[in-house]
């Protein structure tokens, strides 16, 4: 009989129906992995196989950890059943533990709750071994730490290490990487598989990212809109894959859009050995400032016409560098130069070769004010120009934007909250195109979006790039969006471009140690035969 | 932690000299010159002038300042003009009453609000919950000196358990000088109480929503135990701040409840001092005040570390 | 459901209040500057719905005339909050750790050391007492009150990419406050302004009561409550009802700021699905 049963498993949340007619199984020792993109009910599956729905949850259907019936099952069971036979380990390990408790007492409590015979040093004793095994020995992190004295990666350790101290029989992983840095995720990918493999766990691993889940699992389930559409062992099931959603979904996680362009010798942007230091709070009261170098003398070209990436990890300080590109901060060495004129003269921007620059940024929901409408939105950038352009000139440049990026010009009076996510980026570019730019930044442009939204965004830009002439300079953590849609990419660590190079020739034969580990890191979509798609 | 105190503690010193100067500007240099000021205006010259030497204003202005100041720290608070005696004497025999009733009222509203709030955001639509609120939201509006009017009306003058106003001294015994004080405590405390079990509630109901609450949840706490053991603490730190900033409204609550039930305190005094022109006394009795607020706002920043280690141990 | 019930609720008080206050201007059912020694402390009757007063004076118009120095000397008390906090607020949060953000945090914790009784005491020590004072004193409390909401929301506003996306359009710090940072605080304003708005009114009950804030013949709710106290057990509604019209103004605001907060909040609105 298997570890974990879902049959027939509907939902309902305030009468919203969240879940239809859901069936999957798992059995011990395997890993069973759910794949959806946002809205798809994977996380509420999750949550319905704990019992933690939100208020007004309606569940019909039934649910069995070995033979133990979760739906109808006291309150008091489920609390016995929950951190000892079922545990679960969340997306957001920054907001996941206490901030006001150590790591130590965190652990231990799972061990105390359940077992209240144990003696607090026991409980303790058995924490610093569950830590242990979770890659956080004692010479380095003592119980005694707070979760703000450890980064993302190791407050997840700390999750997992909650999760798996009682060696349940089942681990829900619900999204566990997602937040973290793609050499991060691979080291907590890696800590999973050995936990599971090591106690015989059954691993529920939940993710929006095939390749993720498509690396660790033994059987793969597909969600789309409440439903599971399809279902069947990870080895064989891309090749044999049937519903048209998982196809689309498999062709949109390896999308490779079309591109037409061919940069020119020119550089349209010169970056010179610049230099970003921030000033970090003193360490003691008479003591001095303490400088932070954020970017460290980096130097770069990007040719008119090309598609330039920049990939790092978060702190890598390619945002910094994107904000000094842009004009918004000055450098404290080096120079930027868009078309052989500096950014900026002194400390003061230049506004007309901002004119020639815009921006696309990652978040479609905090990208706009959401009390303008997206006329206005869409117009900000005319504040660049010295003499703003008459009404009509206004009005048909909004239009041509709004029909530039696929939308309707009639969208234009609408606001901000009425659009999709997919919808929203596609606004912040016509934002970005709308004064006509040489050059657009697109700071992980791409990186909030479901994959299917992706390939339509990196499609556009595509377009674009042709129709427009546009320049990119595509900054991401992706590394399967840098390599789809640049020319050149490059490699940036601890303010440093560490290496420099044609996409495919830094893809295929990375140079550098640091560009080797992350390519290793990064998850692979699963080759499939020709005749499959 | 010894970083972060000493921090806070240079900023209560600033806090400090700021306050003085501000009262002192106040008091002694906005309105010209305070002995014509005091003695009114059919004051003889020469009765001006003694005065004038008498408070010591023939000296320059950051001189009187600094002489203030340096009075204060060695508990000299100058002579009061009306009554002949010293300040400090005043105040001394006069805290004794202000500074319990305070300390009871803020001890009264704490004890009735956490447990109210508590109970309120743990049965969250509830029907204690939705009384809770009705009445906290009562208790919102009412002045805390009305209140302590109709106390008077119930209690002193219908049922007679307590007398209307007064104090016997604490000669008397501390029964005697604590049942003097309930009713202006309770008439203090109620009102404040319906505000911090208010915020009690809503910081709770927020700590609650949190992402380490389900992590809790699904180590097998139950919703009691995951309330008691996580989010008690973390709500601590919003219910903190208010109930520093609610001992500077205790401060002047207490000042006008004194006046309801004709306690010989600070709120008294002041008052008297004011129809009396006694600026010296004015003056000192409003720093003593501003300090005490600013003492317990230095207090709640120390708690604040004490609840919060991310303020204790900067990376 | 009960957002919209506390909000209709809070309005009609709030308007009944201001209603009154306004027919006063042109109507009152007795003159209240006319003293009727024969009919003083006269118990609520047809002719006196809730009685005269110790001078004979009806007290329902001496309400209604009161709610005008009350309802005065709040508005004015908030707007001089507003008008200079969150001025001070929106530029402390556009030059965030800078010495100006650091002098408006240090002048707002210093105001918060002194009440708005103390701050009355004060200007009283030097100018004497009057509605004027009681204005400035609770006005001058409400700055910092102000000025750290709108520093506070700002600050996280300023976080945000849509105000890089201005940056990026050229617009300066100042510009950018009033364009983007300012519409997106105000829902906030509006419910602190009427939590601020019921504070004041209590506020000027105090002032008034201890005799700090309007003086006779201007009548406000604070004094007659003062003139009640020694009459207390004797005529018991000359305290009633001036403490009542407080109480329901006060809780109409409140239920009307508790309204708009969940109406104009959309993190609530969302929450309730």
């Amino acid at each position: 009989m298997s570890l974990l049963e879902i049959e027939s498993l509907s939902l309902t949340i305030r009468g919203t129906p969240i879940l239809r007619e859901v069936s999957m199984s798992l059995d011990a020792g395997k890993t069973l992995g759910v794949i959806g993109e946002s809205g798809s009910g994977k996380s509420m599956t999750a949550f319905a196989v704990m019992q933690l729905l939100p208020n007004g949850s309606q569940a019909t259907g039934a649910i069995r950890v070995k033979d133990f019936d979760v739906l109808t099952a006291s309150e008091e069971a489920l609390c016995d059943l929950r951190g000892n036979d079922v545990s679960i380990i969340f997306q957001e390990p920054m907001t996941a533990l206490n901030p006001l408790k150590t790591i130590g007492d965190q652990v231990a409590e799972t061990i105390l709750i359940h077992e209240n015979t144990v003696a607090k040093s026991a409980a303790m004793a058995r924490a610093r071994a569950a830590l242990d095994r979770c890659e956080l020995p004692g010479s380095r992190f003592s119980l005694g730490l707070y979760p703000h004295e450890l980064s993302g990666g190791q407050r997840q350790r700390v999750v997992i290490a909650m999760a798996i101290a009682l060696q349940p029989k089942l681990l829900i992983a619900d999204e566990p990487t997602t937040a973290l840095d793609v050499t991060t995720q691979a080291e907590i990918l890696r800590l999973l598989k050995r936990l599971v493999d090591e106690d015989g766990m059954g691993l529920m691993l939940i993710s929006h990212d095939l390749a993720v889940v498509a690396d660790m699992a033994d059987e793969i389930v597909i969600m789309k809109d409440g439903e599971v559409v399809e279902r069947g062992p990870a080895a064989t099931l891309f090749d044999t894959m049937r519903h048209p959603y998982t196809k689309a979904l498999y062709a949109a996680s390896g999308h490779q859009p079309e591109r037409n362009t061919t940069p020119e010798d020119t550089p349209l942007l010169s970056v010179r050995d610049v230099v970003r230091d921030y000033r970090l709070p003193r360490t003691s009261i008479f003591g001095a400032h303490e400088q932070f170098r954020a970017v460290d003398h980096v130097s770069f070209d990007i040719r008119r016409g090309e598609s330039l990436g920049l990939v790092g990890e978060s702190g890598c300080g390619k945002s910094t560098l994107t904000r000094a590109i842009l004009g918004l901060e000055a450098v404290q060495g080096g120079e930027i130069l868009l078309d052989g004129a500096p950014v900026f003269t002194g400390n003061v921007p230049n506004r007309a070769l901002r004119r020639r620059m815009q921006v696309v940024f990652q978040d479609p929901y905090g990208s706009f004010n959401p009390r303008h409408r997206v006329d206005k939105l869409v117009s900000e950038p005319f504040h660049l120009y010295d003499t703003p352009p008459s009404a009509k000139e206004r009005d048909e440049a909004i239009a041509e934007a709004l029909h530039a990026v696929g939308l309707n010009p009639d969208d234009r009076l609408k606001y901000i909250h009425e659009f999709s996510g997919g919808q929203r980026q596609r606004i912040a570019i016509a934002r970005a195109l709308i004064i006509r730019p040489d050059l657009i930044l697109l700071d992980e442009a791409v990186s909030a979006l479901d994959v299917s939204i992706r390939a339509q965004i990196l499609d556009l830009l595509a377009d674009l790039a042709e129709s427009h002439g546009l320049t990119y300079l595509f900054i991401s953590h992706d590394l399967s969006v840098v390599r789809s849609i640049t020319d050149r990419v490059l490699v940036m660590k601890s303010g440093k471009i560490v290496e420099e190079g044609p996409t495919e020739t830094v893809f295929d034969a990375p140079a550098h140690e640091y560009t080797q580990r992350l390519i290793a890191a990064a998850p692979v979509l699963p080759d499939i035969a020709a005749t499959a798609v | 932690m010894v970083r972060y105190v000493l921090k806070r503690l240079i900023s209560l010193a600033i806090s400090l000299v700021v306050a003085s100067v501000v009262i002192f500007a106040a008091i002694e240099v906005i309105p010209g010159d305070p002995a014509a000021f005091m003695l009114g205006i059919n004051a003889q010259p020469d009765t001006i002038a003694a005065l004038r030497e008498q408070l010591g204003l023939d000296v320059p202005m950051f001189q009187r300042y600094f002489n203030w100041v340096g009075g204060l720290l060695v508990g000299d608070f100058g002579t009061s003009y009306t009554y002949r005696t010293e300040v400090a004497d005043m105040i001394g025999e006069r805290l004794w009453i202000s500074l319990p009733l305070a300390l009871i009222a803020l001890t009264l509203s704490t004890l009735i609000a956490f447990p109210v709030g508590i109970l309120a955001a743990s049965r969250r639509g509830s029907v204690a919950d939705v009384t809770v609120m009705g009445v906290t939201q009562l208790g919102v509006a009412v002045p805390n000196f009305w209140f302590a009017m109709l106390m008077v009306l119930v209690f002193s003058i219908n049922l007679r358990w307590f007398s209307a106003g007064g104090f016997p001294g604490w000669d008397e015994g501390l029964f005697a000088g604590l049942k003097a004080l309930t009713l202006p405590a309770i008439s203090l405390a109620l009102p404040q109480a319906s505000i911090l079990a208010r915020v009690m509630r809503s910081a709770l109901l927020d700590t609650l929503g949190e992402d380490f609450m389900r992590t809790a949840r699904a180590k097998g706490l139950t919703r009691k135990q995951a309330l008691w053991r996580h989010a008690l603490r973390n709500a601590m730190i919003p219910v903190l701040t208010i109930i520093g900033l609610q001992f500077s409204f205790l401060m002047a609550g207490a000042i006008i409840i004194e006046n309801v039930f004709f306690l010989p305190g600070l709120g008294r005094l002041i008052f008297q001092s004011i129809s009396q022109r006694d600026l010296i006394v004015v003056e000192s009795v409003v720093m003593l005040l501003v300090f005490a607020v600013i003492l317990i706002n230095f207090a709640v920043d120390i708690a604040y570390a004490v609840v919060d280690p991310r303020l204790r141990r900067s990376q | 459901m009960i957002a919209s019930r506390n909000l209709w609720i809070g309005a009609a008080l709030t308007a009944g209040f201001a209603l009154a206050a306004l027919i006063s201007f042109i109507w009152v059912p007795y003159d209240i500057e006319t003293l009727n020694i024969a009919e003083r402390m006269k118990t609520p009757t047809g002719a006196h719905p809730l009685g005269t007063d110790h001078f004979g004076r009806d007290i329902l118009s001496m309400i209604m005339v009161g709610a005008r120095t009350s309802i005065a000397v709040a508005i004015v008390a908030v707007c001089i909050g507003m008008g200079f906090g969150v001025p001070l607020g929106l530029a402390a949060a556009s030059n965030r750790g800078s010495l100006l953000d650091e002098l408006i945090g240090r002048g707002n914790d210093l105001i918060f050391a002194f009440p708005s009784l103390l701050i009355a005491i004060l200007i009283t020590a030097n100018f004497g007492p009057s509605a004027v004072n009681a204005i400035i004193a609770i006005g001058i409390f409400n700055i910092p009150v102000f000025a750290r909401l709108t520093r506070g929301s700002a600050l996280s506003l300023w976080q945000r990419e849509f105000i890089l996306a201005a940056r990026v359009a050229g617009k300066g710090s100042a510009r950018i406050s009033i364009e983007h940072i300012l519409p997106n605080v105000l829902n906030l304003l509006i419910v602190q302004g009427t939590i601020q708005f019921s504070l004041g009114i209590l506020a000027e009950a105090s002032l008034s009561y201890v005799g700090l804030g309007a003086q006779p013949p201007v009548p406000s709710w604070g004094r007659m409550l003062a003139d009640s106290q020694t009459m207390i057990s004797l005529a018991p509604h000359l305290a009633l009802f001036p403490g009542l019209a407080i109480v329901l103004t006060v809780l109409g605001l409140n239920l009307l700021g508790d309204g708009l907060r969940d109406l104009l909040d959309p993190r609530l609105r969302r929450d309730r699905g």
